[in-house]
């Protein structure tokens, strides 16, 4: 019976529930790809000029601990409300797992082999793209991975900006007190993050050395 | 070839890395730099493909100063060989050895021919390894292809730091083998940076022996271990291999009694003699034991029937004859060379004193052998 109503329900909701699962797809991508073009080059950097590592690092994680409700709470003051101060928030939240896993990857690259590569005159660009970066690749796709998955999770409260998405649908499942509307937003959030990280994991294997 | 004109290398204003050395390597020439952890030897090596700058000094290649020229390009002409291989793990064994040629732009026809060829010299048949990745190869077989990789650009100098020291003995012995083998062929001016005083005295030229970075013996295996400068050489050598050289017996210890016979004695005579002694020649001698012949137990019977003839129309005047001044090793080379079983020992005024045979140098070198298994110590590694 309560299945019944709950397909029925999908079925009413079916529009709204894309349109939720859109937004969110695009919240979660933008913020990614803007954390990525933040977070990869300067954790390359970071190896290339190690003395800041320690502060821009810090400064990464002084970030992640605020809670993300509270993050989006910030945005607001600065950025008013809606789809851009949710990217802002969201592509901070992504910073730091790439960031970490980046500057950690290369420089745990195996000396020698940087070594080796420099000693036979590789110039340090070729050093980084024929050796360090693809040999730190399995390390930097699971900070990309990491990323990504918290960015979904977090994406949900971006409802409360106004930025739409998923959390849309959840709030009101909350708001109204009706469990089939929450699972409704609940449920593709999940499978969207489940969907994400398997999706990366195949690069991951299929880019892997 | 390569030169260092007092080159220093300085840490933190004090620390003299390197200090003011000079070193003059010849075109073709096997160096091995060798001393104690932190004696600068590496150093000295990295600073010749500028891995490491030079505080002061200049380093000629070919002349030029290598300050002046761009070291990305500098580099691709010295190949390196690393301690811990350092192939790239990520590249097929045929794309770790093309990287330099792939750097320098050949094309690939060029490129894939010169992989070829070069595993083919190290006994890995290219077809067989050429696509393999460097794990699926034993430590032995990887430090062959990172050799072979130092040598795919064709560089004239090749610079190897502690290649084979991490591997097992065995592997050691035989990379050691076929470096040797392949620089007959190759024939580059290679510098060679050890802690393994057999290592450096199997295949070096000339041996730089380097403490608290000064270069402070610079000259061939022999030289060193003959004359070394100084007691840190030679307790760094190994005080017993030292001794070995030293304790080689002389002459006079290895020479036995002769027998001689003088010049007008007669054939039947001498014959009577030799069978008496059990030997095949009589040295003759003159009234004041000055060494005239030999006269062999083959010419002798030769000439038998002939009554008038004495030893000194049979013997021979021409022999191979060794001072008593000279040394045991003059004496073996004489024996070997000439293809003689005996060399009579004479002193300055040419007087025969003794005889050394090929049995009684055995006999020496038999109880040599013995006396130093009592007290044979080994030397090891010092560590770096």
């Amino acid at each position: 019976m309560m299945f019944n109503n709950f397909l029925v329900m999908l079925q009413n909701r079916w529009p709204e529930i894309m349109i939720g699962t859109w937004e969110h797809i695009q919240l979660t991508l933008v913020a990614l790809f803007i954390g990525n073009l933040i977070a990869l080059p300067l954790g390359i950097l970071l190896t290339r000029k190690r003395n800041l590592a320690e502060a821009v690092i810090g400064i990464t994680s002084v970030f992640q601990t605020i809670p993300s409700l509270a993050l989006l709470g910030f945005m607001i003051p600065f950025f008013g409300i809606g789809f851009g101060p949710a990217i802002v928030a969201l592509s901070i939240y992504a910073l730091l797992p790439i960031l970490r896993n980046t500057y950690t990857g290369i420089l745990g690259v195996n000396q020698a082999v940087v070594d080796a590569g420099t000693g036979m005159g590789m110039t340090s660009r070729q050093v980084l793209f024929m050796i360090e970066i693809p040999l730190a690749l399995p390390i930097i796709m699971a900070g990309i991975r990491t990323a990504t998955v918290m960015v979904i999770g977090v994406a949900t409260l971006a409802a409360l900006v106004g930025a739409g998405g998923l959390g849309d649908i959840i709030f009101r499942g909350i708001a109204m007190a009706r469990q089939d509307l929450i699972l409704a937003g609940a449920i593709p959030a999940a499978l969207l993050s489940m969907i994400f990280d398997y999706i990366l994991k195949r690069i991951e294997i299929a880019v892997q050395p | 070839m390569i030169i260092f004109k007092n080159v220093s290398k300085i840490y933190n204003d004090d620390f003299h890395a390197v200090d003011t050395i000079d070193l003059h390597i010849k075109e073709g020439e096997f160096i091995a730099l060798i001393g104690p952890s932190g004696s600068g030897k590496s150093t000295t090596m990295k600073m010749i493909n500028r891995l490491i700058e030079a505080t002061s000094g200049t380093i000629l290649i070919h002349g030029q100063d290598i300050g002046d020229q761009d070291p990305v390009l500098l580099r691709r002409n010295i190949g390196y060989v690393i301690q811990h291989i350092g192939l790239l793990p990520h590249m097929t064994i045929g794309k770790n050895i093309a990287l330099v040629p792939n750097l320098k732009k050949w094309d690939k026809a060029r490129c894939d021919k010169r992989v070829d060829e070069l595993l083919e010299m190290v006994g890995l048949p290219a077809k067989e390894y050429k696509n393999r990745f460097p794990a699926e190869l034993s430590g032995g077989q990887q430090q062959r292809v990172g050799v072979i990789r130092a040598l795919a650009g064709d560089p004239p100098i090749v610079l190897m730091d502690e290649p084979f020291s991490a591997l097992d003995p065995i592997s050691r012995e035989q990379l050691q083998d076929e470096l040797l083998n392949l620089q007959t062929k190759i024939r580059k001016t290679i510098v060679f940076v050890t802690h393994d005083i057999d290592e450096a005295i199997k295949l070096a030229d000339r041996i730089g022996i380097m403490q608290d970075g000064k270069l402070i013996q610079f000259d061939t295996p022999e030289q060193i271990l003959r004359h070394p400068v100084n007691e840190f050489v030679r307790t760094f050598f190994g005080a017993d291999r030292m001794n070995q050289v030293e304790s080689l017996p002389t002459i006079e210890e290895v020479m036995i009694r002769p027998i001689s016979s003088f010049p007008k004695r007669g054939l039947a005579e001498s014959l009577i003699k030799m069978r008496k002694y059990k030997i095949d020649s009589l040295l003759v001698i003159d009234r004041n034991e000055i060494f005239l012949g030999v006269a062999g137990v083959g010419e002798i019977q030769k000439n038998f029937s002939n009554e008038t003839m004495v030893l000194e129309d049979v013997m021979k005047k021409e022999v191979p004859t060794v001072r008593l001044s000279q040394q045991l090793d003059d004496a073996i080379n004489l024996i070997s060379e000439n293809q003689v079983a005996f060399l009579p020992v004479l002193d300055e005024s040419s007087k025969l004193k003794g005889l050394i045979t090929r049995a009684s140098l055995v006999d020496v070198m038999a109880s040599q052998l013995r006396s130093n298994n009592n007290g044979v110590a080994s030397f090891g590694g010092e560590g770096s």
